[in-house]
């Protein structure tokens, strides 16, 4: 694997930064009502997108979670009209039909969140049986985290994608709650990567660190699109919010919530770049204050777009 | 035109549609090597290979979300259910996923599946092998639900669904797969359009709305009727989601007399929509109480499966007793 440019690693580092203050941003607006529903937040886990996505194509896919703005913002989606949409509102990807838990653009390959733990790993699948049903190069990502290895729908996808040697790699996130459940409630093995062996499929964890994660998913991606099948990979994680923005965590308590804070992968990748002298803390500031504006932008962008007509409810239901 | 089995018409419409359009493809259990369970994809794993002839591990969920993918990337895929029984199994992938899709992704991509499944008894196979369940998607937004009756039907209505931009339950009946009849050839590439219901027998008594296996048996006590001057009209629904309102209703406005019969379970059956429908927008064309023909509200039985599954017996009596019924 090359190692990434100069210019590459400040782009990882800019776009982790772009992913964090997204979702610091939904919090803001989460909890003043402008955003209905749900949110679930990654705030901790912004090296796996990053890190995997760097190999991805506009003509690659990707199916992501409930906890999928990411990916989303990893695979390049552009922030005012996914932030319109997630404030429910005519411009966005999904004329205001989605919001945050099933946001989509097609047209980058990002197939769409899933609100079913586990439902979206079979639907990437079914991208990647299309690339070689077509014989192209793409490949196809499944996103998902470790509550989802319970699933059957992780089995299913798995044992059909290494018979058919699928180019599909199925990144799990395991940041170690399944929801509100510690893993030891949900999975006998430590490790997500203890499932491959039963699909023989080729299988690495790796801790929450971008440069880590470019690696293994760059040789995951290379192998999926020269045809060589899929990969299981397992990125260790700490989820630092609750299920969902306003869990109180009370199952959790302080101190583990603490602990995962201390870990920061945004915070470790930005000291080793600065160790590295691959930016400076001028720079540092520079990126953050760009981004500010980037979300600012979109935010202000969402806000003034008009809600769709009731009427939009229930017409085109059928083309 | 020609006579063919109600089994060899599925296989046609799939191979003319694959012909068509390389973009389809059928994936399943046992569709390949083996032809399928009762035999739909006969011949055509040796034709079209195992790349669009796609055997799969028994996990109904796994290789119909994977529809649902192939679909979004502009594939057509054609799903077999071996029993539709087995289609609980995909729940998810079908009510949550397909159905929702393209509508709740803005329409970035449509969402053409065909699921296709047999229903029904027939088989003496008991509860989980007997079910007809095709309220449960007709009652989903965003899917269509079609039910044949003949070998002609079949294979015409399959041919739309595989060409329709819109997810299609396409629902079969065991017993009716070794039914003969004419069904159109290749070069008359004949395409019925969804959502229209066919008149199978005219008849000013009364209207019987149906669909399926139980359009036979509603046709048998229709003839049986006739010797005792009972003038029956039988509407073929064809499709249950969207339902042909326009015919069911101008038969229902000639006959004034309506009974509808499906071999589900008449509890929240097609039926009770129907007759609701009818009730809320023409309740004054009716001379007498709606009658339901259904099985009765238990599991479909293993030993008594012919006392089980409606007859056309069972539709000649309501027939009778809705002509002796009045407000």
């Amino acid at each position: 694997m090359k190692k990434p440019s100069k210019a590459k690693l400040i782009e990882f580092y800019s776009t982790m930064v772009r992913i964090r203050k997204v979702e610091e941003k939904l919090m803001e607006v989460f909890s003043t009502g402008e955003i209905l529903g749900f949110l679930h937040v990654s705030i901790g886990q912004e090296a796996a997108p990053v890190g995997v996505c760097a190999h991805l194509h506009a003509t690659d896919f990707i199916s992501t979670t409930h906890r999928g703005h990411g990916w989303a913002v990893a695979k390049g989606i552009e922030l005012n009209r996914a932030m319109a949409e997630l404030f429910g509102k005519k411009e966005g990807f999904c004329l205001g039909r989605s919001g945050s838990m099933h946001l989509a653009d097609a047209s980058i390959g990002i197939m769409g969140a899933n609100g079913i733990v586990g439902g979206g790993i079979p639907i990437a699948a079914g991208a990647a049986f299309t690339a070689q049903y077509r014989k192209t190069d793409q490949v196809a990502v499944a996103t998902f985290g470790e509550g989802a290895t319970g699933e059957g729908a992780f089995h299913e996808t798995l044992n059909f994608a290494a018979i058919r040697k699928l180019p599909i790699i199925f990144v799990c996130e395991n940041n170690g709650w399944a929801e509100f459940s510690p893993r030891k409630i949900h999975m006998p093995v430590e490790s997500v990567t203890s499932r491959a062996a039963a699909y023989d499929m080729p299988t690495v964890s790796m801790p929450n660190d971008v440069l880590a994660i470019y690696e293994e998913a760059g040789k995951a991606i290379e192998k999926a699109r020269k045809g060589d099948g899929p990969t299981l990979l397992e990125i260790r994680s700490d989820r630092w919010y609750g299920h969902y923005v306003g869990d109180a965590q009370q199952y959790r308590g302080k101190e583990l919530v603490d602990q995962a804070m201390a870990k920061d992968c945004i915070l470790n990748f930005e000291n080793e770049l600065l160790k590295k002298k691959v930016f400076s803390k001028q720079d540092v500031e520079k990126i953050h204050a760009q981004v500010d504006a980037q979300v600012e932008e979109a935010v202000n962008f969402a806000r003034q777009c008009p809600f769709p007509d009731v009427s939009e409810m229930v017409e085109g239901l059928y083309v | 035109m020609k006579d063919t089995r109600y089994i060899f018409a599925i296989k046609e419409a799939m191979e003319e549609e694959m012909e068509r359009d390389e973009n389809v493809f059928l994936i399943g259990e046992d569709v390949g090597l083996a032809g399928g369970s009762f035999g739909a994809s006969k011949g055509l794993y040796e034709k079209f290979g195992p790349e669009r002839i796609v055997d799969t591990p028994i996990s109904e969920l796994g290789f119909t979300s994977l529809a649902a993918g192939a679909a979004s990337c502009g594939l057509r895929p054609i799903v077999e259910i071996m029993f539709m029984d087995f289609v609980t199994c995909a729940m998810d992938s079908i009510v949550n996923q397909i159905a929702k899709m393209r509508f709740m992704f803005g329409n970035q991509y449509t969402m053409p599946v065909v699921v296709r499944m047999p229903e029904g008894g027939g088989l003496n196979a008991g509860p989980q092998h007997s079910q007809c369940l095709e309220a449960w998607f007709a009652h989903v937004p965003g899917l269509k639900v079609v039910m044949a009756a003949t070998p002609y039907d079949v294979k015409a209505l399959l041919k739309a669904s595989i060409r329709d931009d819109n997810p299609v339950i396409f629902i079969e009946n065991k017993t009716l797969h070794a039914r003969k009849g004419p069904a159109a050839e290749a070069a008359e590439d004949v395409v019925l359009p969804l959502g229209k219901a066919d008149v199978k027998r005219e008849g000013s008594d009364v209207t019987v709305v149906t669909a399926s296996r139980m359009v036979h048996e509603s046709l048998k006590a229709a003839d049986t009727l006739a010797s005792e001057g009972i003038d029956v009209e039988v509407v073929d629904l064809m499709t249950i989601q969207p339902w042909d309102r326009e015919t069911v209703f101008n038969s229902i406005s000639k006959t004034h007399r309506l009974v509808v019969a499906h071999e589900a379970v008449k509890q929240f059956g097609f039926g009770a929509e129907i007759s609701a429908a009818v009730a809320e927008e023409i309740l004054d064309e009716l001379d007498a109480p709606i009658m339901r023909v259904g099985a009765p509200f238990a599991p479909a039985s293993y030993s008594l499966e012919k006392f089980y599954v409606p007859s056309a017996d069972d539709v000649a009596a309501a027939v009778k007793k809705t002509l002796e019924g009045s407000f």
